[in-house]
């Protein structure tokens, strides 16, 4: 056996029901994996390393005496830090939630709990999921372990950074505009939004509440298929999740593509797009039509707006959802204060950075009394033609397959001066959330530098399935997904 | 220029953020930059097209209004920066 820590979820849970591997054995392995390399990429905010081992030593301790185990019982995750886990810090790697323990957990972390999944750590990311480089974190930024002076992506750049470097088995993130699938692209791992209200948002640290949705990052299509499995479903607690019956994701992963129909938009290959990304988005087509799918070309005409439209909807949801961050009730509070605006005013400046600053000033300009209709209006109606855009697709193709990003990962530093210029790497990946829609970016190739180029599928609403199924199909056929950094 | 130091300054405000007058010029820019970025979505006809605020639709979610188990008092004031049991503390807030 190679070392337990580069396995996949499904490959551990084959030597622990084999018993050749043993929870305790798995997560030690990934906690030495961790020592070994979290130096050189700081993927994570907190090794939550004791709970841990104490969690994999009880599993294995069941094991033994017969209980009844849920299959996938002793396989470490990573959990992004904007998702509320009980007794451990959650800090949205802000100032203003440095000493925050949440008094309760997440629904999704309740479920990976149920499933016996063992919770490893908190993982860095852009403060308060703004940002697609992990260095908006007041924590310090996350290297990608594929070069270690470019960016992973993000804003779930520790989540995806931890999975490529082997640093945990599983983890997962957040989606707002690209944030799982762009970091995912970046650092040569599959990861997945999936339809707005499939998994429940409750317990996940609110940034733009009609966008923001919880997804897997994994090695491969059939871990993002198992894990979904435990992750949708309806939430009570969210009022937003989706009521209706959850697949099994696995059962659709026939390695079958015939006859499905691609769509590859046009709109997406225009100006600025990097040589390499379109080359890897031709080659994957050709891959698919070798497997039987047939692929047409297809318009999404209003994609030239979707990134100005985002970021006026997210910007002026974030606006309102951190107007709680107010020094009272929890987080930060500034030392010293004359009134309470005064205390308002010290504890938001002190304990935001700077791109949280610049949203929430943007957000609160759109919506502000002779601006709103000029903006935040008409960006909610463009919203409805990019979403029409989308469904019109739909009719003639069940799947489109197009870039996960512009560019392969770009150097840290590179954009920290220019926030339009960072904004546009999402002008793939924010279309989708703007229409709730699932899509996934799996590893598609490399640059000629050995820098990941990922490529994205998007489906129509609850169509998760087939997504899955493209995914696995195109990793039967492939091998980058095997590809490992040196690190 | 789409917004200026001025109207920055009032937006800050709105937004309960102080900013010294070198973030000011910064933040100034950087909006400016974005919002004539923006301009492009003033050249869509938007006259007959809904708006939309939540990607699928639903409404009126409701649940029977029965007592469930939520957080204690101890428990929701554990993180309150000042706190007196079982109240949050903040600075006087009347003259």
């Amino acid at each position: 056996m190679t070392e337990p820590y580069e396995l996949t979820a499904w490959q551990s849970v084959e030597y622990m029901q084999k018993q050749e591997l043993s929870a305790r054995e798995l997560v030690d392995s990934v906690l030495s994996r961790i020592d070994q390399v979290e130096g050189k990429i700081h993927a994570y905010h907190t090794v939550m390393r004791e709970r841990a081992e104490t969690t994999a030593s009880q599993i294995d301790a069941r094991r033994a005496s017969g209980d009844d185990l849920p299959p996938w019982a002793g396989v470490p995750i990573a959990i992004k830090d904007n998702i509320c886990l009980r007794d451990f810090t959650t800090t949205c790697s802000s100032k203003m939630l440095e000493n925050f323990i949440p008094p309760y957990d997440a629904s999704v972390v309740t479920k990976i709990n149920a499933a016996g999944l063992i919770p490893i750590g908190k993982t860095n990311m852009d403060e308060f999921a703004m940002g697609s480089s992990t260095e908006n974190s007041a924590f310090g930024r996350t290297c990608n372990p594929w070069d270690l002076t470019r960016v992973p992506g993000g804003s779930s750049g520790g989540s995806t950074a931890a999975v490529s470097a082997d640093e945990t088995i599983l983890a997962i993130g957040s989606d707002t505009g690209g944030s799982i699938r762009q970091p995912a692209a970046f650092c040569s791992v599959t990861g997945f939004k999936p339809t707005y209200g499939r998994i429940s948002r409750y317990g996940l640290v609110a940034f733009a509440s009609s966008l923001d949705q919880i997804g897997p990052i994994t090695k491969d299509a059939k871990d993002a298929a198992g894990l979904l499995n435990i992750l949708a479903g309806h939430d009570p607690c969210d009022s937003t999740s989706i009521n209706q019956p959850v697949p099994d994701y696995l059962a659709a992963l026939t390695g079958d593509v015939k006859g499905i129909r691609l769509g590859i938009p046009k709109e997406y290959f225009i100006e600025g797009i990097n040589a390499e990304v379109k080359e890897t988005v031709e080659q994957a087509a050709k891959v698919y039509e070798q497997l039987g799918a047939s692929c047409v070309e297809i318009s999404l005409p209003h994609t030239e707006y979707a990134i100005a439209t985002y970021y006026m909807i997210c910007t002026a949801e974030a606006s309102s959802n951190l107007a709680r961050y107010d020094g009272v009730v929890y987080g930060y509070r500034c030392e010293q204060q004359n009134n309470i605006v005064d205390m308002y005013c010290k504890t938001r400046s002190e304990g935001f950075g700077p791109e949280v600053k610049r949203r929430i000033m943007l957000g609160t300009y759109v919506l502000s009394a002779g601006f709103y209709d000029a903006y935040y209006r008409r960006a909610q109606k463009i919203r409805t033609l990019i979403q029409q855009d989308f469904d019109a697709a739909f009719q003639s193709v069940d799947a489109v397959l197009c870039p996960a990003t512009p560019s392969p990962p770009f150097k840290a530093g590179e954009k920290v001066d220019d926030p339009l210029e960072m904004y546009l790497s999402d002008v793939f990946t924010a279309p989708l959330n703007l229409a709730g829609l699932p899509g996934i970016a799996i590893p598609g190739g490399f640059s000629a530098d050995g820098l990941p180029i990922g490529i994205q599928l998007i489906g129509p609403a609850l169509c998760e399935s087939i997504l899955l199924n493209l995914s696995y199909s195109f990793q039967l056929e492939t091998d980058y997904h095997k590809k490992k950094p040196v690190l | 220029m789409s917004i200026d130091r001025e109207e920055v300054k009032h937006i800050a405000l709105l937004s309960r953020l102080e900013l010294s007058e070198e973030e000011v010029d910064l933040y100034t820019g950087h909006l400016d930059g974005i919002l004539n970025y923006v301009e492009k979505l003033k050249s869509i006809d938007v006259s007959h097209v809904e708006p939309m605020s939540h990607a699928i639709p639903m409404f009126n979610v409701l649940r029977e209004d029965e007592i469930q188990p939520s957080l204690s008092s101890h428990e929701a004031l554990e993180n309150a920066p000042d706190r007196e049991f079982p109240y949050f503390r903040v600075p006087r807030v009347t003259e």
